[in-house]
C-alpha cells in the first residue's frame, strides 16, 4: 500500500472515500475547535478565578439567553452535519444501474466470491478499476461484516437474507479486506484483499480463471440436478409456477399479499418455500434449507435471472 | 410532642413495628409501598413487552403461519382460563375492599378462593400442555409438524411457550403470595390498620390478569 | 473569605456513634438494612470486579503488543474480551455510582432516614453477588466467547461455551439493578423531608432519579432477551434463528433497546457527581440549574429512542438509519449543554484544586472528547467506515472510563471524609488524578487513530502496520494501571492514619454535610436545614461569616 505521511496510510481508493474524507476531516476540525475552545475557556477561568486571586466575583443574574444560545447553536450545527451526512449516506445505498454484480458468501472464517462468469475465489476479490461493483452478500452461518477501509465501505453479512454494498474503485492496487463483525474463533484471521486491476488486466484475469461455465450455467445445471426442473420445467406434470422470467415480477401470494420477486423472495422460496406460497398453487414444495449451500442458491438465482424475457437463457454449454 | 389523638395512634403503630423507622407516619408508608408496586408493574410491562413486540414482528413476517398456529391452541381451555382469571380479579377486589372493615373470615375466604382459582388456572394450563405434547407441538422437546408453514408454526409455538410459561410463573408466584396473605389475614397480622401487603398483592394479581387478557386473543382467537 | 467560615462541629462536643459502630462483626454487616452499610458492601464487591475486569484488560493490552498476538490463543483472547466486557459493564459500571455513592448519599441528601425499602436494598446486593458468582463460575468453567453483546445466531447456535451460565448471571444482576432503581425512584418521590421541593434537590439526586427511570424501564428488556437466548440454546429453536424464518436482527434491536439506555445508566450518575464537585470547589451555585435538570431527564428519555445507531451497517433500511441518526444528534444537545454549564460554573468562582476537583475537571475534558467522537458515529456516512473499529472502542472508553470511572473516583474522593470520617493524603490523590488523566489519553487516543485507519475491534491478531499505535496504547495502559492502584494505597492508609475529617471538610452546602462524619445510623441527629441547592453564595448553616 502507498505510504507518504502518517495520515496517508489509508488511501482514498474509491469514489466514496474522497467525499467521506472531506466530511470526516471537517468533523475532526469542528470537534477540535469546540474542544480547544472549551479547554481554553476552562483554563482561563481556572487561572483567573483561582482561590486567593483578586477578581470580580459578582453573580450574573440573567442566564436564560446564554442557555438558549448554547442549546440552539449546537442544535443548528448538528442538524447541518446531519443533512450533509444524509446526502453522502443516500449515495451509498443505491448502486448505479450499470453496476456489475459479484456474489459473496461468508462462512466461518472465509469469504467465498463468485463472479457472474463462474470464476470463484476465496478471501480475494478481483475487481476492475472505474467500474461500479455491486456485491450481493449472504452468510452461511453467523453474522459477518465485509469491510474495506480504503474504500470506506462496510456492510454486515447476515444469514438468511441478502445485503448489498457497492463501490467504484478509482486506484489500481491491493487493499485489505476485513471481517468486522465478531464471528467466533478465527474472526481476526477472516480477512483478505481486494485487488483492483485495470480493465484490461481484469479481462485477462477473468479469462485465465474461466471455469468454462458461467454462474448462470452452473445454476442451470443445479436446476436439473436438484430436481427443480421436475416440477418447474416446461414439461412437468406437477402443478408448479413457471419460473421463466420470475426475477423482478410481481407475485400474488396465497394470503392475498403481492410481493416483488427480489433476491430475498427467491432465496426464501427455495429455502423456506412455505413462508410465501404463490396464489393458486398447493404448498407442496419441500424446503431446501438443508439441501443447498448459499453458493448454490446464488447460482440458481443467477440462472433464474438469466431467464428474463428477451435474454438468452443460460445453458450448461454456454461459454462466456 | 404533639398530644393529639392522631399522634397517639401513630405512636402506637410505631411501637408495634407497623411503621418502619424511615417513614414519618403510616399514611406515608402505605403510599410509598403502593407507589413502589406501580413502579415494579412498569418493569413487568416492559418484561412482557419484549415478547409481545417479538410476536408482532414474527407475525408480520409469517402471517399465515401464525393464523394456522393459533388454530392448534385449545380455545375452550383458553376461554375458561380467561374466565377464571377475570373471576379471580373480582374476588381479590372484594377482599381488598373488605379488609378496612376487618371482615376477617370473609377476606380470608375470598383470598383462599382467589388462590384456588389461580391453581385451577395452572392445572388447566398443564392439561393444555399435555395435549400439545401429544400433538407433537412441544417446541424443543417434541415438535413434529409437517407440511406448509411448519416452521412458521414452530415460531408461533416458541413464542406461545415463552409467553405462557412466564405468565404461569407469575400466576404461581401470585398463588403463593395470596396464600401467604390469607394466612396473615387469618392471624390478624393484616387488618384494617395495616392493609398495605394485601393492597400490593391485589395490584400484582391484576397485572397477571391483564397479561392474559392480551395473551388470550393473540394466541387463541386470531386464527378463528 | 471562607477561612472565616466555621462549621459547627457537633462531634467535638459529644461524638455520636457512627453507623460503623452500630453493631460489629460479619453478621451485622450481612444482615444490615442500613443504606450506608449496603453502599459499603457494594463498594467492596464492585472493586473486586473492577480488579478482575482490569486484569482482563491488561492481558488484552499485553497480547496486542505484537501483531500476531503472542501472549494467548485466539480462543483465550475472545474469552478475555468477553469477560472484560461482561464484568466491566454489568458488574462494575452499571452499579458503580448508583449502588455505592447513590445508595449512601441519596437519603442523606434529601434528609431521609433511609431508602424507602431497606430490605429490598439488601436483597438487591445479594442478587448482585449471586449474579456475580454465576459469572465467575462461568469463568472458572472455561469462559464465554460471544462478546458481551451476545449477537445471535453465534451465541445461540454456534458458540460451544457456557453462554447460559453467564446469561443467568447477568439476568439475576439485572434484577438487582431494577430493585435499586425502583428504590431510588420511590425514595425521591416519597421520602423528601419537608421543605425539600423538587427544584431544591441537588443535581446528584436528579441524576439518580433520571438513571433510575432508565434502570427500571430498560433492564427488564435485557432480562427477557437473555432468557430468550437461553431458551433458544436449550430448545435449539427460537425467534432469532434464520433457518426458521426468525430474525437475528430482532435480537440486535431488542438488545440495543436495553444496551443503549444502559450507556446512560453509566454516564448520567457520573454527570450527577461532577455537578456536585464543581460548584463546591468553585464556590459557585451551578450555572443554569434548571437546564441541568431538564438535560438529565431529557437524556434519559431520548436515550430510549436512539438504539438503532448501533446498527447502521447491520442491514437496516435507509429510513430507519436516518431517523436514528437525527435522534442521536438531538441527544447530543443536552450533553453539550451540560459541558457548557460546568464550564460556566467556573466563571467568577473562587476555585481551589483539591483532588476531587481535578477528577471532575478531567471528567469534563474526557467526556467532551468522547461525546464529540460519538457525534461522528451518529452520522451514518461516517459510521460506515468507523463502525466496529477501534474508533468505537476509543469513543466508548472515553465516555465510560474517562467519564464514568473518573467521576466515580472523584466522587469517592469527595465523599471519602463523609463516609469514613478520615482525610486522605491530598498530594498523592492529586498526583493519581493527574497521572490517570495522562495515562488515559495515552492509552485511548491512539485507538482513535487506529480506528480511522481501519483496525477492527475484537481482533486477536492484526496487520503489522498497526503495531506502533498498539504499543503506544499498551504503554499508556501500564501508566493507567498504576494510577488505578495508587488510590488503593493512600485511601487504605487513610483509614488507619488519616486525619479526622470533621463534618464538613470542604465547606460544602448539601444536606449530607450537615451531619457528622461518618453519619450516625439514623443519618441526622438534628433536623438539617433545607435551602436552595448549591447555596455557595450564602454562608453554611449555623455559621457566622
Amino acid at each position: 500500500m502507498n505510504s507518504g505521511g502518517f495520515f496517508h496510510l489509508l488511501p482514498n481508493a474509491s469514489t466514496y472515500a474522497g467525499p467521506e474524507d472531506v466530511l470526516w476531516w471537517s468533523m475532526v476540525g469542528l470537534c477540535s475547535a469546540i474542544a480547544i475552545g472549551v479547554f481554553v475557556v476552562m483554563f482561563v477561568f481556572c487561572i483567573r478565578y483561582r482561590k486567593g486571586r483578586p477578581a470580580d466575583r459578582t453573580l450574573a443574574k440573567e442566564t436564560l439567553p446564554v442557555e438558549l444560545t448554547w442549546t440552539f447553536v449546537p442544535l443548528t450545527i448538528f442538524m447541518g452535519i446531519f443533512v450533509w451526512s444524509l446526502f453522502l449516506y443516500a449515495g451509498t445505498r443505491t448502486p448505479p444501474a450499470d453496476a456489475e454484480t459479484i456474489y459473496v458468501v461468508a462462512k466461518q472464517w472465509m469469504w467465498k466470491i463468485q463472479h457472474p462468469g463462474g470464476q470463484r475465489e476465496i478471501d480475494t476479490l478481483h475487481v476492475p478499476v472505474d467500474v461500479p461493483i455491486r456485491l450481493m452478500m449472504t452468510s452461511q452461518d453467523v453474522i459477518h461484516s465485509f469491510s474495506v477501509p480504503a474504500f470506506r465501505v462496510k456492510q454486515d453479512v447476515l444469514p438468511g437474507r441478502y445485503t448489498q454494498l457497492w463501490f467504484k474503485a478509482i486506484e489500481v492496487g491491493n487493499y485489505r479486506l476485513y471481517c468486522t463483525q465478531y464471528c467466533g474463533l478465527d474472526h481476526s484471521k477472516m480477512g483478505g484483499k481486494v485487488i483492483v486491476m485495470s480493465r484490461k488486466d481484469y479481462a485477462r484475469w477473468l479469462d485465465r480463471h474461466d471455469s468454462g461455465t458461467s454462474l448462470a450455467a452452473q445454476g442451470a445445471a443445479l436446476f436439473r440436478a436438484k430436481g427443480c426442473s421436475g416440477c418447474h420445467g416446461a414439461n412437468a406434470s406437477v402443478h408448479a409456477p413457471d419460473l421463466d422470467g420470475i426475477y423482478g415480477r410481481i407475485v400474488h401470494l396465497a394470503d392475498g399479499r403481492t410481493v416483488a420477486a427480489d433476491d430475498r423472495y427467491i432465496h426464501d422460496s427455495i429455502m423456506l418455500p412455505d413462508k410465501q406460497v404463490v396464489a393458486g398453487y398447493a404448498p407442496i414444495m419441500p424446503a431446501f434449507s438443508g439441501e443447498l449451500t448459499e453458493s448454490q442458491v446464488l447460482a440458481l438465482m443467477a440462472y433464474l435471472k438469466s431467464t428474463r424475457p428477451g435474454t438468452q437463457p443460460a445453458h450448461e454449454s454456454t461459454r462466456r | 410532642m404533639n398530644s393529639s389523638a392522631a399522634s397517639i395512634r401513630e405512636q402506637g403503630r410505631r411501637a408495634r413495628g407497623l411503621v418502619k423507622e424511615q417513614y414519618d407516619d403510616a399514611g406515608q408508608q402505605h403510599a410509598t409501598a403502593q407507589f413502589g408496586m406501580w413502579v415494579f408493574l412498569a418493569t413487568e410491562v416492559l418484561f412482557f413487552g419484549v415478547l409481545f413486540a417479538s410476536y408482532a414482528i414474527c407475525r408480520i413476517r409469517n402471517p399465515e403461519a401464525f393464523l394456522l398456529g393459533s388454530q392448534h391452541t385449545e380455545i375452550l381451555f383458553g376461554a375458561i382460563e380467561a374466565g377464571i382469571l377475570l373471576l379471580s380479579s373480582a374476588t381479590i377486589t372484594f377482599a381488598v375492599n373488605l379488609i378496612p372493615f376487618d371482615a376477617r373470615e370473609w377476606v380470608t375466604g375470598l383470598l383462599v378462593l382467589t388462590a384456588l382459582l389461580g391453581l385451577t388456572f395452572l392445572v388447566l394450563h398443564g392439561i393444555e400442555y399435555s395435549h400439545e405434547y401429544d400433538e407433537h407441538l412441544m417446541v424443543g422437546v417434541d415438535y413434529a409438524q409437517h407440511g406448509a408453514h411448519a416452521r412458521g408454526i414452530e415460531l408461533f409455538f416458541f413464542l406461545y411457550y415463552a409467553l405462557t410459561l412466564y405468565h404461569s410463573l407469575h400466576v404461581l408466584i401470585g398463588v403463593c403470595v395470596l396464600a401467604t396473605m390469607a394466612m396473615l389475614v387469618w392471624r390478624r397480622r393484616i387488618r384494617s390498620e395495616y392493609t398495605t401487603p394485601l393492597v400490593l398483592a391485589g395490584l400484582y394479581w391484576h397485572l397477571v390478569d391483564i397479561v392474559w387478557i392480551f395473551l388470550f386473543p393473540l394466541m387463541y382467537l386470531i386464527g378463528r | 473569605m471562607n477561612a472565616t467560615v466555621i462549621t459547627p462541629d457537633l462531634p467535638e462536643l459529644e461524638p455520636p456513634r457512627s453507623f460503623f459502630a452500630h453493631g460489629s462483626g460479619l453478621r451485622s454487616w450481612l444482615t444490615t438494612r442500613d443504606h450506608k452499610r449496603i453502599a459499603i458492601l457494594y463498594t467492596i464487591t464492585i472493586t473486586l470486579f473492577f480488579v478482575l475486569g482490569g486484569v482482563a484488560a491488561a492481558m488484552m493490552r499485553i497480547n496486542l503488543v505484537t501483531p500476531d498476538g503472542a501472549l494467548m490463543s485466539a480462543e483465550t483472547y475472545n474469552k478475555t474480551f468477553t469477560f472484560h466486557g461482561v464484568v466491566m459493564v454489568w458488574f462494575f459500571l452499571i452499579p458503580s455510582i448508583p449502588a455505592t455513592l447513590g445508595n449512601f448519599l441519596l437519603p442523606l441528601m434529601i434528609g431521609a432516614r433511609d431508602l424507602a425499602f431497606p430490605r429490598l436494598n439488601l436483597m438487591s446486593w445479594y442478587l448482585f453477588v449471586i449474579g456475580g458468582c454465576f459469572t465467575i463460575a462461568c469463568l472458572l468453567l472455561g469462559g464465554v466467547d460471544t462478546g458481551w453483546t451476545f449477537y445471535t445466531p453465534f451465541s445461540t447456535l454456534f458458540s460451544n461455551t457456557n453462554v447460559i451460565l453467564v446469561a443467568v448471571g447477568v439476568f439475576v444482576t439485572g434484577f438487582s439493578t431494577i430493585l435499586t432503581g425502583l428504590n431510588f425512584i420511590v425514595t425521591t418521590h416519597k421520602l423528601r423531608m419537608p421543605g425539600m421541593t423538587w427544584f431544591k434537590l441537588p443535581l446528584f439526586v436528579w441524576g439518580m432519579y433520571a438513571v433510575s427511570l432508565v434502570m427500571v424501564l430498560a433492564t427488564p428488556v435485557l432480562a427477557m432477551v437473555l432468557s430468550l437466548i437461553g431458551l433458544e440454546r436449550i430448545a435449539h429453536v427460537g425467534i432469532f434463528d434464520p433457518a426458521l424464518g426468525g430474525d437475528p436482527l430482532l435480537f440486535q434491536h431488542l438488545f440495543w433497546f436495553y444496551s443503549h439506555p444502559a450507556v446512560y445508566i453509566m454516564i448520567l450518575p457520573a454527570m450527577a457527581v461532577v455537578s456536585e464537585i464543581i460548584p463546591c470547589f468553585a464556590r459557585r451555585r451551578i450555572f443554569g440549574y434548571k437546564f441541568m435538570v431538564y438535560a438529565l431527564i431529557g437524556i434519559s428519555v431520548i436515550g430510549f429512542l436512539v438504539w438503532g445507531h448501533h446498527m447502521f451497517v447491520a442491514g437496516m433500511s435507509a429510513t430507519a438509519a436516518l431517523v436514528f441518526s437525527i435522534l442521536s444528534f438531538i441527544i447530543a444537545v443536552p450533553s453539550a449543554i451540560k459541558v457548557f454549564n460546568w464550564t460556566a460554573t467556573l466563571r467568577r468562582g473562587n476555585i481551589s484544586f483539591e483532588a476531587p476537583m481535578l477528577y471532575a475537571l478531567g471528567f469534563v475534558g474526557l467526556f467532551m472528547i468522547g461525546g464529540m467522537s460519538g457525534l461522528m458515529l451518529a452520522a451514518p456516512a461516517l459510521d460506515i467506515p468507523l463502525h466496529a473499529t477501534y474508533f468505537v472502542i476509543a469513543h466508548f472508553h472515553y465516555v465510560m472510563v474517562g467519564g464514568t470511572v473518573m467521576a466515580y473516583l472523584g466522587g469517592i474522593h469527595y465523599w471519602w471524609p463523609k463516609i469514613t470520617g478520615r482525610m486522605y493524603s491530598e498530594g498523592w490523590a492529586r498526583f493519581a488524578a493527574v497521572l490517570m488523566f495522562f495515562g488515559f489519553n495515552f492509552t485511548f487516543f491512539p485507538q482513535y487513530v487506529l480506528g480511522y485507519l481501519g483496525m477492527p475491534r475484537r481482533y486477536h491478531a492484526y496487520p503489522p502496520q498497526f503495531q506502533t499505535l498498539n504499543i503506544l496504547s499498551s504503554a499508556g495502559a501500564s501508566i493507567l494501571a498504576i494510577s488505578y492502584l495508587l488510590p488503593f494505597l493512600y485511601l487504605g492508609w487513610s483509614l488507619y492514619r488519616g486525619a479526622r475529617a470533621g463534618s464538613n471538610p470542604w465547606n460544602a452546602r448539601g444536606l449530607e454535610w450537615q451531619t457528622t462524619s461518618p453519619p450516625p445510623k439514623q443519618n441526622f441527629l438534628a433536623r438539617p436545614v433545607v435551602r436552595k441547592a448549591y447555596a455557595y453564595d450564602e454562608p453554611a448553616p449555623g455559621t457566622t461569616a
